[in-house]
């Protein structure tokens, strides 16, 4: 069996005489040539990837003002930075949001859009308070400052890279804003973020070469791995890593702040994996291709940790344009950059061929076993069961209004549930509704002023989703139902809000 | 071509119905704002018909300008990641052989579902 070591290739850079072929290259060369002769001919295959990556930020060391100040809240660019380290330094996170001056309206900007000004070499307003003490007597800052007047500006990104995400589609009726871009209703469109082909961990599925200490392209920048990434599940192919890298010697173009309408701020980074042809496994994982990877599109509709899964495909289909959902043809967008994506493995290649890259062995590789356990909650959630009334007047769909108008004077009660001829909900008025049409004289039949889109809720769901349901239509109660659309209870936004705040 | 016509006091007359009569040229409405004093009507216009329909417009009195590029992208922005294809009514947007995202903007009605759907802030959509 072929063979080679990393030094062995690190002689060749040097010398020159390495080769180095893109993962997308990597893929159509092995569809001709054999994974020995891969090893044999090819050194590194160089991967990359472009697209949001929430859980990033960057260590800042700004030097002591004089008299000295012990920064206990930062703010750059009004958006905060963790500052629960020593005086003078800060992390400041991606997803940060800009402080909003109430009544004043801006464009979307938080600690995404400051890191990529810093790169930029844009001065940053920094602001800071203290509460004072003998040895930092100092309680307030303001300067500006760019990269260059800060000691260090290192960037330790907790979970980069995913191997492979789920693709996000909507099955309600309204338009969802996610971090997974704007789903259009009833599966009016699917997106999908990842590189396929050239996906970093993707194309070293066993962590080989990759973990604690891999040389990598981050940012436009030479980086490194630190080990795995937060929810790191190599048993589910979600695989993650930890990366740093110094943010003054990247490349704003690989960096870019980014906000998701109604969902909030993130940041887009550039990663690129070198992976060095040291074998034939490693040489026949890289030739993996869009269609051999797949994943799952799951139903964002259904706001709970695990989104229904909808069917499984692959990324060969989600780049193609158009997925079949039940018979219909449902068009997909990327949410992250295959154009950069390739771009960035071009750059790594290039790098490697002109002798200013190195590979590395990896001090130890990611981990390939584990997943991810979900919260333990001590609490236990409280159910719309916990909050309902089971007590519940319903009305038939042909009685005459006056009947309802004198239920609802009866009752106290502001919603009444309508039901067809079968017992099951088919509607429901509000006293509103009621009052109007006796005002108006009609005397005709309550299916005639009922609403007929009624949002309901079941007794085993979630009262925070019950309460956002509420919230998003406008309306003040739910009927509860069962299986069969019978009405089992009522549940009022008072209800729910008591119970929430007995809690 | 995309036209932007603005109309003011007049905004009970049938101003479009008149135009398709006297002109005899298909108009498409893309998008209209109208409230009780003024209205902005987006127009799909065939381009060899424009200067006629534009006259009628202006015959009628209302004001009438050429909307070259309904709407606008910043390159400087655009990660060409794709977000706007799938949202757009009208596909507007595609990636071409290099996967970059190229537009057809003479297709865009300006309903404003990509400037939000673009996680960078760069499109807009242009009254004027
Ligand atoms: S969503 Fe925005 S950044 Fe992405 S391709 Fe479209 S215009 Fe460019
Ligand atoms: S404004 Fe609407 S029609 Fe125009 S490009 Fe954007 S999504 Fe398409």
């Amino acid at each position: 069996m072929a063979t080679k070591t990393v030094s062995e290739i690190n002689e060749r850079i040097r010398d020159g005489s390495v080769s180095v072929l893109t993962a997308e290259e990597m893929t159509a060369y092995l569809q001709e040539h054999s994974a020995e002769e891969a090893v044999r001919e090819v050194d590194v295959v160089t991967t990359g990837t472009f697209g949001a990556m929430c859980s990033s930020g960057v260590f800042l060391n700004f030097g002591h003002s004089d008299p000295p100040i012990r920064m206990q809240r930062v703010h750059l660019n009004d958006v905060e930075a963790y500052t629960s380290l020593a005086a003078v330094d800060a992390y400041i996170g991606a997803t940060a949001e800009r402080t909003s001056v109430p009544g004043e309206s801006h464009e979307p900007y938080g600690g995404g859009h400051v890191i990529e000004d810093l790169i930029a070499g844009k001065e940053i307003d920094l602001h800071a308070e203290s509460s004072g003490t003998d040895c930092y007597p100092r309680r307030m800052l303001d300067t500006r400052i760019t990269i260059d007047d800060l000691n260090q500006a290192v960037m330790v990104n907790p979970r980069n890279a995913y191997q492979r995400y789920d693709a996000a589609t909507n099955s309600t009726k309204r338009v969802l804003y996610t971090y997974m871009g704007t789903l259009l209703p009833e599966f009016g469109n699917v997106t999908y973020s990842g590189a396929g082909v050239l996906s970093p961990l993707s194309n070293d599925p066993t962590f080989r070469t990759i973990g604690t200490g891999t040389r990598i392209f981050l940012g436009g920048a030479q980086g490194y791995v630190i080990g795995s990434g937060t929810q790191h599940d190599p048993d589910n192919r979600f695989g993650t890593m930890m990366t740093c890298g110094d943010l003054r010697e990247m490349d704003a173009k690989y960096v870019r702040g980014a906000a998701f309408h109604k969902y909030g701020i993130s940041m887009y980074v550039g990663v690129g994996v070198p992976i060095p042809i040291l074998d034939e496994e490693i040489a026949a994982a890289t030739g993996v291709s869009d269609s051999d990877l797949t994943t799952e599109i799951v139903d964002y509709g259904i706001p709970r940790r695990s989104h229904p899964m909808v069917r499984e495909v692959t990324y060969e289909e989600l780049r193609s344009g158009i997925v079949d959902i039940d018979g219909k043809e449902v068009r997909t967008s990327s949410l992250s950059s295959f154009n950069l994506a390739r771009a960035i493995a071009d750059e790594l290649k290039r790098w490697i061929g002109a002798g200013e890259f190195f590979v590395s062995a990896p001090a130890s590789g990611l981990p390939v076993r584990g997943r991810v356990k979900p919260m333990r909650e001590t609490a236990g959630q409280l159910l719309v069961q916990d909050a309902m009334s089971g007590e519940v007047r319903t009305i038939n769909m042909h009685a005459k209004i006056r009947h309802a108008a004198e239920l609802i004077i009866e009752g106290y009660f502001n919603h009444l549930p309508v039901l067809s001829e079968d017992g099951t909900l088919i509607g429901i008025v509000t006293s509103w509704d009621i009052s109007r049409a006796v005002a108006r004289g009609d005397v005709g039949t309550v299916e005639s002023v009922m609403s007929k889109n009624v949002v309901t809720s079941t007794p085993d769901e979630f009262v925070e989703l019950a309460v956002r349901k509420m919230e998003k239509h406008k309306i003040s109660a739910l009927p509860v139902i069962d299986q069969g659309r019978r009405v089992i209870g009522m549940v009022t936004s008072g209800d729910l809000n008591k119970l929430l705040v007995r809690r | 071509m995309k036209m932007v016509i603005h109309i003011s006091a007049m905004v009970q007359d049938p101003v479009i119905a008149k135009v398709i009569l006297d002109t005899g040229v298909a108009i498409n409405v893309d998008r209209a704002n109208i409230d009780a004093t003024s209205g902005e009507i987006v127009l799909e216009v065939p381009a060899d018909s424009c200067a006629r329909v534009a006259h009628a417009f202006e015959r009628e009195g209302a004001s009438v300008s050429v909307l070259e590029h309904p709407i606008i992208r910043d390159d400087a922005e655009c990660v060409h990641c794709g977000a706007c294809i799938s949202v757009c009514p009208v596909q507007v947007f595609s990636f071409v052989d290099d996967w970059s995202v190229a537009m057809d903007e003479s297709k865009c009605i300006q309903c404003g579902t990509c400037v939000t759907a673009c996680p960078h802030a760069a499109l807009r959509v242009m009254s004027e």
